[in-house]
């Protein structure tokens, strides 16, 4: 039972990074037409350029400004190499811009970092056990569910009430009315691909204080965040975060009683939800069919 | 007719290239695995080009034909022609049974589908690791001379080349004969215009499947050679890396084209093997090349071509 807990719990905390990671993606993918093979990409600049940057500005500095970099910088790749191929009508090329991206921040981390992997440092404060019992519960997964709900429930908030949030939901919807009615839809998507990469840095930082640094684990966290996506539902941000979080339990779940499937038992799942339900949990009928 | 010259002219030098390539400082695998790159890609750009299904997993079935013959060599019976066979039927079947679940799909979401379900063989292949050699990958199996009757083909360097090469013919004139027929046109109206199809009373989903079908089955088919030419296979042959090259390698030559990815496929794996025997950062240049095409040559290098031949 305590392994179940603990290997559930270690599944939870995965899943947290696959959500965040998820939304940022889903949120890119519904207003700005382009899955961005690339996120794991800013995922790792987030991690990395936290990792830089926490001499200097401590870990809660650098929590702040390895997001913020990372979304940075995204703003820059969207408006030198993404932009200009928003007209094109094949989503191929997006996807292979956004590609040939990932493969050069991996290699480029890799050479500027080394290839070990390197552990980003937690205040004591936050990294004790808060039981003797269940000793995996460290004040620092707790920290990592709370900032990544009050994430969530920002973007929610965001989108709902505010009138940015509104325009964004309303490119989603239609992007060609949105922008008729006056609005400047290029400022529109390049905001939202900031706040993707936000998204991505954020998941970053928090999974480098679990999983710690390796240039690669931009690259092996995106393909669980399509998963969540697919099962979560195409074109529903709640759904992504569901998706995201099932799929990380699963992993874990599965690693007590067969630890050689936790990885593919996620790919399972997703070819279950599409045969009984193809449109994924919360999916909207008619999107890509 | 100066298509025709071109093209005597392609088979002329792929039937020589043991003789010429060494001469310009290449080595006869090198051409085999342009080859079995080549069927890899054009299998895939039936799909890709012709029907316009974004498929973006493709290198699961690449190396799924590539587990199916190292597995039936190291396990099975030490036969070459059983082991193509076998990888082949594999990796075909599995494309035929997964076909259901993404032909409905469209664009972005037909992509994602496609490369989400690649990574379950990865992760099989990684993990199953007594039978399939794990992330060291299948060894432990070499391709067998072929006997027919009493009479024996050696498959040294040279040999293997031209048994690859009639690979690539079989497979050429089986895409050459499924485009020129009703099917074939089909899948072009279907990329064309989906909807229009539709209201033609064509079942566009039934097409889509067939096309994913016909190149899973010569991906694996691609996938099994290229076993048989390292004696070796990995989980690298069924990374959604590969599956990425796949289609910048079809991008590159020419999407539209019937021997577009064949140039790509040249132009890819040369540059490849010659980036990463001079620089470390190779990925880089690999990632810098998929940005520069996206950006400058989207019709690839037929594509340009063709388009100076009609200014003409």
């Amino acid at each position: 039972m305590q392994l179940l807990l603990f290997n559930a719990f270690n599944g939870l905390i995965q899943g947290v990074f696959y959500a965040l990671m998820a939304l940022g993606l889903a949120l890119i993918l519904s207003l700005n037409s382009v899955i961005n093979m690339a996120h794991g990409g800013f995922l790792v600049i987030g991690a990395y350029l936290a990792y830089a940057l926490s001499p200097y500005l401590g870990f809660w500095g650098a929590l702040v400004a390895g997001p913020v970099l990372a979304a940075a910088i995204g703003l820059v790749v969207e408006r030198l190499l993404i932009r200009p191929i928003y007209n094109r009508s094949d989503p191929l090329y997006s996807l292979l811009l956004t590609f040939g991206l990932a493969l050069i921040v991996e290699d480029l981390t890799r050479t500027i970092w080394g290839p070990q992997g390197l552990p980003l440092e937690i205040p004591d404060v936050i990294n004790s056990p808060v039981s003797d019992v269940y000793f995996f519960v460290t004040g620092y997964r707790l920290f990592v569910i709370g900032i990544t709900t009050a994430a969530v429930v920002g973007l929610y908030l965001l989108l709902r009430y505010t009138l940015l949030g509104i325009r964004i939901r309303a490119g989603i919807n239609d992007l060609e009315t949105t922008a008729a009615l006056g609005v400047n839809i290029y400022r529109l998507r390049a905001l939202n691909f900031g706040f993707g990469c936000l998204f991505a840095g954020l998941s970053g930082v928090l999974a480098a204080g679990v999983l710690g640094l390796t240039p690669p684990m931009g690259n092996s966290l995106i393909m669980p965040s399509f998963v969540a996506i697919i099962i979560g539902g195409v074109g529903s941000l709640f759904g992504a975060v569901v998706g995201g979080l099932i799929i990380g339990l699963a992993a874990g779940i599965t690693t007590t009683y067969y630890p050689a499937a936790s990885e593919a038992v996620i790919y399972l799942m997703m070819l279950i939800v599409l045969v009984v339900r193809p449109r994924g949990l919360f999916g909207e009928e008619g999107l890509f069919e | 007719m100066n298509r025709k010259i071109t093209i005597a002219a392609m088979w002329i030098a792929l039937v020589a290239l043991p003789w010429w390539l060494p001469l310009i400082g290449g080595y006869t695998a090198l051409g085999s695995k342009v080859l079995i790159y080549a069927i890899a890609t054009m299998g895939l750009n039936l799909l890709l080009g012709f029907t316009g299904g974004l498929s973006f997993g493709q290198a699961a079935y690449f190396g799924l034909g590539a587990y199916g013959a190292g597995m039936t060599l190291k396990y099975l019976a030490p036969s070459t022609p059983l082991a193509i066979l076998i990888g082949t039927l594999v990796g075909g079947a599995a494309a035929t049974l997964l076909g259901p679940l993404v032909m409905r799909r469209r664009g972005i979401y037909f992509a994602m589908i496609t490369i989400a379900i690649g990574q379950l063989f990865y992760f099989i292949m990684v993990r199953w690791n007594e039978v399939t050699g794990g992330e060291d990958g299948l060894a432990g199996f070499s391709r067998q001379d072929i006997h027919l009757g009493s009479w024996i083909y050696r498959l040294d360097e040279t040999n293997f080349y031209y048994l690859v090469l009639i690979g690539f013919t079989i497979a050429v004139a089986v895409l050459w004969v499924v485009l020129q027929s009703p099917l074939g046109h089909t899948f072009v109206a279907i990329r064309e215009n989906r909807r229009r199809i539709e209201f033609l009373g064509v079942r566009v989903e039934r097409y889509i499947w067939v096309a994913f079908s016909i190149a899973g089955f010569i991906t694996a088919f691609a996938g099994t050679l290229n076993a048989l030419l390292f004696n070796f296979t990995s989980p690298q042959d069924l990374h959604w890396i590969l599956s990425g090259n796949f289609v910048i390698m079809i991008v590159l030559g020419g999407m539209r084209s019937f021997f577009g990815p064949l140039i790509g496929v040249i132009i890819f794996v040369v540059a490849q093997d010659y980036l990463s025997s001079i620089t470390g950062n190779w990925m880089t240049f690999i990632g810098m090349i998929f940005v520069l095409i996206v950006l400058l040559f989207p019709r690839g290098v037929l594509g340009i071509l063709a388009r100076r031949i009609e200014a003409l």
